[in-house]
């Protein structure tokens, strides 16, 4: 049940520049979290009052440990940054509606760009069947052993070329011309947008975890809203990523522009 | 020491303690349901409800601040055919008052909503004249004198529900403001509505909101509330709901002092899921901490 933890920090590495891994001894969430849920961050600091979303990464249920991935950007993530093994933090999830996972499917096509890729793991971990997952970075690639080791056949780009593909991810995933049967993708907006576009092409259905700003992450504020079209109607209407979301079928969403 | 007696009187309105949602910041309850006792609050405020569903404004809607936060929600809500079919029957279930804030762009559409809620069992209704993000003719209600009092007016005529008219900070004279919804048929007024701001990303040279501006709320404006409450206050004698960055019991009580009845927890709900309970204990403290016994007596405490 989704809740409010005071969870202890068990271990906090920087995995690549600027990333970190975060785990938190949370056996509450750890044993109710599905794949595609995030859960809600407090800072400390007086200034900051707002949570930060954060997806889940990975869970141990039975060690009841809670992975969360995050790259700083901000105040609020570079206090995290700060934070040491011992220090307890505010948490509340687990959050949101995540992947669906149907399975009969028996390929899933995994597409993740830059700090997207942390719920792919989980996800990778409840799938059953063959799983390849198309990874693209600015530069150092995070995560791919743990994709490996639930079984994902692993495919890395980076923009300057440093590691795996020179290139952009949906470049790479052209070329290797592998299908299957449902697409889950992770992700900055137009990654997202031509993951859509070429699941239409191909007529396999893609699920996409969308990115909003938010406030409560509880569906209370109806601040961190997407596009999203009404079934059987020509008309949309703007749907809360928090509640909702934050996974959404691409072929529902209205790009803005 | 005897527990001190929390109950306010509104408008005629027994609330039983003066613990308060700000409109927008708490839904309809459901969601806070999970995580606090709702028959503890003194009222729920809903979030705006208009005649039909409005869509609001595009995202990003929401920005953090030092201190606070800037949103331009627009006033996204499914419209009051909706709210009376799913959330009225939900928030029955509980044993505490039922405060509805409407919106509109029109005076009509007001006056509809007023209509509508008249054969429901709400409790009050409140205007909500003071959002920054929609206007009509270019001015908007809550600071064109005028207008203020026509849309009070308009609206007490419809209403069945006592009236409590919601004032917007973005004036240079809020007394006057208080004074025209007064005159208007106001049975209450709630203040502060959000500060009209903006926020720029330095790095990509755009605002953060895609409405470029947006509504402050938050601890950074309880200054700015906490005088416009008092200043309010000493101007007219309908009882007042005071809100702005009350994150504790301790900031209500300002609120008291300054001389508000009511207080109303808003952004508050989001850094805290249980703060609208934590301010409601700190009150109670507070009050036997200073052995004052009811709330009117704090109110009529302020030593200047
Ligand atoms: C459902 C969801 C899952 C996410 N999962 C992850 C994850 O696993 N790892 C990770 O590193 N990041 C993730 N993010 C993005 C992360 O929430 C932001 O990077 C973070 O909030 C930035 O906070 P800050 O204080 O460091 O930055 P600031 O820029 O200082 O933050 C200021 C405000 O803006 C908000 N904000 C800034 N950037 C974003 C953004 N991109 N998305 C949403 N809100 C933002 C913050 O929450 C805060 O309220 C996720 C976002 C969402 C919506
Ligand atoms: C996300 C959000 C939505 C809001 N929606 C409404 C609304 O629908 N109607 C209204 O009268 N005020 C609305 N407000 C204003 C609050 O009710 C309150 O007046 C203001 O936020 C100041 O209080 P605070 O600092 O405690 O949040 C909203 C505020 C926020 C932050
Ligand atoms: S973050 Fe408040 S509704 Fe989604």
């Amino acid at each position: 049940m989704k809740k409010l933890y005071y969870p202890i920090i068990i271990e906090q590495n920087q995995i690549a520049r600027g990333t970190f891994s975060m785990k938190l001894q949370c056996n509450e969430i750890a044993e109710t979290a599905l794949p595609g849920q995030f859960v809600n961050l407090y800072c400390r600091e007086g200034e900051m009052l707002l949570p930060r979303p954060i997806s889940i990464c990975e869970t141990d249920r039975e060690k009841g440990i809670l992975t969360l991935v995050y790259a700083v950007v901000g105040k609020g993530t570079e206090s995290f940054s700060r934070l040491k093994k011992g220090d307890t933090i505010k948490v509340l999830g687990p959050l949101g509606d995540g992947f669906k996972i149907d399975e009969s499917i028996k390929t899933h096509i995994l597409i993740g760009g830059g700090i997207g890729v942390p719920p792919l793991v989980e996800l990778a971990k409840h799938l059953k069947g063959e799983i390849y997952a198309f990874l693209g970075f600015a530069e150092s690639p995070i995560l791919v052993e743990e994709l490996e080791s639930y079984g994902a056949k692993v495919f890395v780009a980076t923009d300057d070329g440093s590691a795996g593909f020179k290139g952009n991810v949906i470049e790479l995933f052209k070329n290797k011309n592998i299908t299957g049967g449902m697409i889950y993708g992770c992700g900055p907006k137009p990654m997202l947008k031509a993951v859509g576009k070429w699941a239409e092409d191909m007529g396999i259905k893609a699920q996409i975890s969308m990115e909003e700003r938010m406030a409560c992450g509880i569906g209370v504020c109806v601040g961190c809203v997407c596009k999203i079209k009404k079934k059987e109607e020509e008309d949309w209407q703007n749907r809360k990523v928090c509640t909702d979301g934050p996974v959404f079928w691409s072929e529902e969403v209205i790009w803005d522009e | 020491m005897n527990k001190p007696d929390m109950q306010i009187n509104i408008a005629g309105v027994e609330l039983k303690n003066p613990v308060i949602t700000a409109s927008g910041t708490f839904g309809s309850g459901k969601e806070y349901s999970e995580y606090i006792d709702l028959n503890k609050l003194g009222a729920i405020t809903v979030k705006g409800v208009s005649d039909i569903p409005w869509k609001g404004n595009d995202s990003p809607r929401i920005a953090e601040t030092y201190g606070g936060m800037l949103n331009s929600v627009g006033l996204q809500n499914p419209g009051v055919e909706a709210f009376i079919e799913e959330d009225l029957s939900f928030l029955k279930r509980y044993d505490t008052k039922i405060i509805v804030n409407i919106v509109g762009r029109t005076v009509e559409e007001y006056c509809r909503v007023a209509e509508r809620l008249s054969d429901t069992d709400i409790d009050m209704i409140e205007l909500n004249i003071s959002c920054p993000n929609v206007k009509e003719g270019g001015v908007s209600f809550g600071t064109d004198l005028l207008m203020a009092e026509r849309i009070t007016e308009a609206v007490k005529k419809t209403a069945k529900q006592p009236l409590i008219v919601k004032l917007s900070p973005n004036v240079t004279d809020i007394v006057s403001i208080a004074k025209a919804v007064v005159a208007g048929g106001a049975d209450a007024i709630s203040l502060i509505n959000t500060l009209l701001g903006m926020a720029i990303d330095i790095n990509t040279r755009k605002p953060i909101l895609a409405n470029i501006v947006g509504g402050l709320s938050g601890p950074a404006i309880r200054p700015v509330a906490i005088r416009m409450v008092y200043e309010v206050a000493k101007a007219v004698d309908v009882p007042i709901i005071g809100m702005g960055g009350i994150m504790t019991g301790e900031d209500a009580v300002e609120f008291m002092l300054a001389g508000a009845t009511g207080v109303a927890v808003g952004m508050a709900n989001f850094t805290n899921p249980t703060a609208t309970i934590d301010v409601l204990n700190g009150i109670e403290d507070y009050m036997i901490r200073h052995g004052f016994n009811n709330i009117e007596e704090i109110r009529k405490s302020l030593i200047l």
